[in-house]
Order: structure tokens, then C-alpha cells, then sequence
């Protein structure tokens, strides 16, 4: 049976391809160097020293699993650069993503790491038709967001053309694709829909666009987000996965079957998990993705704990990659939620609260997608004592109260204040979160 | 000299303005006045009544947020330029006045206003040594009548 393919099925490098056993034999030889490398890494060197591991006593993949998870506040416990296994003078680049405390978790890349990176990012957009002589319109944010880089590297590293444009200001965005004629976009699947809306507004049919491909990530979506995608601006979208923690874009992608994302196997080893029992889900079964890497130089991580919920496929892939698949991120194991590509945290909220004199801790965060992008409102009860008859004293503390929300999450909320009492509070315990865009599929 | 206000936190909603009525006509309170600020975040209703303790408890009990202030009532000629006489005083002075607003009875050729300033003590002073007519409370719910 042939497949065919909406193009050519080209392959970046020949490891997509790999025999599994192989490539089993390869990521055990690179599990020993890991936790080598991270021998020195304080975190790791203590909880080794309990469970009694050494790179010699890694006799089989199976031990993977005697070794400690990482988690994010691991990470934070370290900050900035506790988890770092080369000398500072190796850091040739450092990113980070949003924290609970309003500190970034940093993610150190050595220059080898940054050209493995470039690769893996190289992998997935060649995988969805990705060619040197393309041109690539890039509306990711640039900065400590893994977004805008990993990507930009990737698509130089494929040889084709780059227009660097960072998120923001929408009609420019649509001038500039309407005027340079790039061949992909690359930005979150929700800032494809703000960008598919602002051409339709201007009038500019599906058919006009030069684009043929999306490359879409840095947050979850759905089939009818894609749908809707590809039918209003005439392309391809495929789906791009990736944490900065593990290394950022590039930890798996979909091909051009679109049967889910290819996780680079001979780069990560990936593990699925119930989040309660930490014990393997079966084969197709839902449960929270932990990454090991196994090449990254400067800041390696071990079964780092994902947080996200998605299911593998090890069944065949028509396109001939050997690599096991993951399906769309479907959920969290905690609360984090993700706000126009932005990762925010209840506790953020909570703690921007705490700065505010004259703020119950009684709050809830109610999360919509009214029309393409997301929107936040933080409802906070106000207190007896901090109520004043001046319009402006009530004004102050709403201003205050959103500008605090801004500068630790980085995402303006709506802030509306409430009585006392008002906020639904169950055993004793508020509910934190209403995310109706779960109510509504977007996810 | 000196009036008791209360100050009633309203969410921007329909119906939040019905829930301290509601409680202040049931326990037989009357609102003598009333004035309501809002944006379209929120608003708060200022109300005058004879026993403030009273009113505020009631409200209290009903679930609103409740302050208390001070405010001035003050007496100005009900003709054109009867209030401005009185502004002119206070703006020459340089007394910070935050809002007002108005009684709706009238007493002979008087108009009766509230006046909430930050120093309510050294308006008073203000006032009355330029003349103009500072109401007790006694006097002015004497002036209401029943």
C-alpha cells in the first residue's frame, strides 16, 4: 500500500529512520553519558548517591526507570543556573519560560546544543515541507521564549529564507505576508487564527495568500482549530511540540501523514506515565509525557515531568520514520494554563494578589477565547476594611491589582472586583479556575 | 456638624443595586438622600439616613461592604448662582472637595447639599466663618420631616 502525501515525502536525516533496535542500543549508550554528565550537578549527585546510581549500573533502558524525576520545582529550587553540568564559560545561550514566582526557569545551550537544536527543528519542518527555497514569515515571539529562536535556527538550518516579524500588531503581520509572499508561517496555532481573521477583514481571500504551510505550537489546539486554519488561508498546518526545560520546539513533530507528532527518540527518551502512580500507561493510553535527554550538553534534565497529557503510537508510520509518535497535548496534571502561548499559573495570580494591600486571597481566574485570541479575567473579592466611599481609592486597587497581574504573568487580565463571599468556595477550598475553552473543545 | 454617609460596594451587574435597597426598606430604613458612582468595573452607592448605625448593620448583615464618612450639609440660596458662591469660597481656599450632591426637598428658598471633603473639620470652619449655613444633623432630619 502507497500513502500518498499531500507532497513530497522528504526526510531531514537519516536517524528518523533508524531500526529501533538500533536505536535502542544508541539511546542506551547515551543514557550512561548522561548521567555521567550530570554526576556533578548537585541535584543530581545527591538523589544518585541515594538510589545508588552510577552510568555503570545503567545496564538496560529498564533502568531508566530507578533514576529521579525532575520537575519544575526542582528547577525553581535551583535558580538560575543550579542545574547546570558544563562551566559557565561553555553557556553560549540561555533561555527561560514563565515561572510560578515570577522568575524565569533558565535553560542553559551549550553551541552544540544550539546546532542539535537548529537540527531538530530542521527535522519537523522538513517532515512539513519545509524546502531551501522556501521563505518562512515568523510570528513567535523573540526573547527568552524558546518560540522565535529555536524556530528561526531550524529554518536556517533547512537553508531557507527567514523573516524574522515577532508576534504583535496583526496588520502589519498581513501586510507583510500579503507583500513579501512567504511560502510558511511559524507562530501559535491561536495567533494563526488572529492572523486568519485579520486577512479576511482586509478582504483577502484564501486563494491570495502565498503561504502553503503552517508550523504551529507553544500551545495546545484542536482538529477544528486546524481545519478552520488551513480552510481560511489555504495551507497545511502541522502541529510542533516542545518545553524549554527538555530544549524548547523540536522535541516532536508531526509528517506529512499527520498521524501524530514524531518525537526525536535518539535525542529524547520518552516515558507515559500516570500522573498519581507514576507507573507506564499502556501503549495508547493517556497519561503525562517525562523527557530524559540524552545529548544536551549544558543543562541536561532527567525524566523531566511534562505536566502535559497526551497518548503514544508506536504503530507504523507511512512516512517511514521509526520514531513512536504522540497525539496533540490534550491536558495538564496540574494547573498551569496556557494564555496566548503564555504559561501561567494560579499561584502567579495569587502571589500578584499578596502585593496588593487591600485583596482577599479569594480570587478566580475564568479563561475564554471569545473570538480567536484568549482572554483572562481575574475576579478578586475586596475587603470590608479596604473599601473607601472615593471612586478613586477603588480605581487605584483595580489599577494596582492589574498591573501586578501584568508584570508577574506577563498577560493582561481583566480585573474585576467582587463582595465579599461572592466566589464559590467548596470543603472549605476556592475554586480557582473556570477555563471555558475546555467547555467549548478548544482543546 | 458633621453628617454620617454610608458608602455601599456594588458590583457592575443588573440587579446589585436592588440588594442594599431591598435590605434598608425591610428592617423600615429610609434613604434620605442618595447619590451612585460607577465605572463600568464597579460602583458605590453614597447614602444618607437618619440612624447610620442602624443602616449599617442592616447592610451588613445583608452581605454589602459598608464605610463610613463624614460628610458636610450644607444650605445655598436655590436660585442661579447660589451654589457657585459657595464653590468660590471653597476653590479660594484651596479646601480639596472630593463630590457632592443634593437633597431632593426643598425648604423655603434653600436647597440642601452634601459636600464630602478630605478635611471636613477645617471646611466647616471655612464655611461658617464665610457665612454660609452648615446644617446640624438633628436640624436637617427636623427639616425633612417624617
Amino acid at each position: 500500500m502507497t500513502t500518498q502525501f499531500p507532497f513530497e515525502n522528504r526526510i531531514y536525516d537519516k536517524a528518523e529512520t533508524m531500526s529501533p533496535a538500533r536505536r535502542r542500543g544508541l539511546q542506551l549508550k547515551r543514557l550512561r553519558d548522561v548521567v555521567d554528565r550530570v554526576a556533578e550537578v548537585p541535584f543530581y549527585k545527591e538523589a544518585f548517591a541515594r538510589a545508588g546510581i552510577t552510568p555503570e549500573s545503567i545496564r538496560s533502558l529498564d533502568d531508566l526507570r530507578r533514576l529521579p524525576f525532575t520537575t519544575k520545582d526542582d528547577l525553581r529550587r535551583h535558580y538560575p543556573l543550579g542545574f547546570l553540568a558544563v562551566p559557565r564559560d561553555k553557556i553560549a545561550r540561555l533561555h527561560g519560560s514563565s515561572g510560578t514566582t515570577g522568575k524565569p526557569t533558565f535553560v542553559a545551550y551549550t553551541a552544540e546544543d544550539l546546532s542539535t537544536w537548529a537540527d531538530l527543528c530542521a527535522r519537523f519542518l522538513v517532515a512539513g515541507g519545509l524546502r531551501s527555497e522556501h521563505m518562512v514569515h515568523i510570528a513567535f515571539g523573540y526573547g527568552l521564549f524558546t518560540g522565535g529562536f529555536g524556530l528561526h535556527y531550524g529554518v536556517e538550518r533547512v537553508g531557507a529564507a527567514v523573516v524574522p516579524v515577532a508576534s504583535g500588531n496583526t496588520p502589519r503581520q498581513v501586510m507583510l505576508i500579503r507583500d513579501l509572499r512567504p511560502d510558511a508561517l511559524v507562530c501559535t496555532p491561536s495567533y494563526a487564527l488572529n492572523i486568519a481573521e485579520a486577512v479576511r477583514t482586509e478582504g483577502i481571500g484564501p486563494g491570495e495568500l502565498s503561504l502553503k504551510f503552517a508550523h504551529l505550537g507553544g500551545e495546545p489546539w484542536t482538529e477544528d482549530m486546524r481545519i478552520q486554519i488551513e480552510r481560511e488561508m489555504g495551507l497545511l498546518a502541522f502541529n510542533n511540540y516542545g518545553l524549554s526545560e527538555v530544549i524548547g520546539p523540536g522535541v516532536s513533530g508531526e509528517c506529512a501523514a499527520r498521524c501524530g507528532m514524531h518525537i526525536q527518540e535518539d535525542h529524547f527518551l520518552v516515558e507515559c506515565l500516570d500522573p498519581d502512580t507514576l507507573e507506564p500507561v499502556a501503549m495508547g493510553q493517556r497519561g503525562e509525557l517525562v523527557f530524559t535527554t540524552l545529548t544536551r550538553q549544558a543543562m541536561p534534565v532527567i525524566r523531566y515531568r511534562t505536566r502535559d497529557i497526551a497518548a503514544l503510537d508506536e504503530a507504523p508510520c507511512p512516512c517511514g520514520r521509526t520514531a513512536v509518535r504522540m497525539s496533540r497535548v490534550v491536558g495538564r496534571s496540574d494547573d498551569m494554563l496556557i494564555i496566548r502561548g503564555v504559561n501561567v499559573f494560579p499561584s502567579q495570580i495569587e502571589e500578584a494578589l499578596l502585593r496588593v494591600e487591600g485583596t482577599a486571597p479569594h480570587y478566580l481566574i475564568e479563561v475564554d477565547r471569545p473570538g480567536t485570541m484568549d482572554e483572562v479575567t481575574v475576579r478578586v473579592e475586596i475587603r470590608a476594611g479596604d473599601f473607601s466611599d472615593k471612586m478613586s481609592r477603588l480605581q487605584e486597587l483595580h489599577d494596582r491589582i492589574d498591573r501586578e497581574i501584568q508584570s508577574i504573568t506577563g498577560i493582561r487580565a481583566n480585573v474585576e472586583l467582587v463582595e465579599p463571599q461572592t466566589l464559590e468556595r467548596s470543603m472549605g477550598k476556592a475554586k480557582r479556575v473556570i477555563d471555558h475553552r475546555r467547555e467549548k473543545g478548544l482543546f | 456638624m458633621k453628617l454620617n454617609q454610608l458608602s455601599v460596594f456594588l458590583e457592575n451587574k443588573p440587579g446589585r443595586l436592588s440588594k442594599p435597597c431591598h435590605a434598608l426598606s425591610s428592617a423600615g430604613i429610609n434613604i434620605l438622600t442618595l447619590s451612585l458612582a460607577d465605572t463600568h468595573q464597579f460602583g458605590i452607592l453614597r447614602l444618607i439616613v437618619r440612624d447610620w448605625k442602624r443602616a449599617k448593620e442592616v447592610l451588613e448583615s445583608a452581605g454589602c461592604i459598608v464605610n463610613s464618612t463624614e460628610v458636610v450639609a450644607i444650605e445655598v440660596a436655590d436660585r442661579p448662582g447660589g451654589l457657585a458662591a459657595v464653590l468660590e469660597v471653597i476653590e479660594q481656599a484651596k479646601v480639596n472637595l472630593e463630590y457632592m450632591y443634593a437633597f431632593t426637598f426643598r425648604s423655603r428658598d434653600k436647597a440642601v447639599l452634601v459636600f464630602r471633603f478630605e478635611d471636613p473639620d477645617a471646611a466647616i470652619r471655612l464655611l461658617q466663618d464665610n457665612g454660609v449655613n452648615v446644617l446640624k444633623d438633628v436640624e436637617l432630619f427636623d427639616r425633612i420631616g417624617q
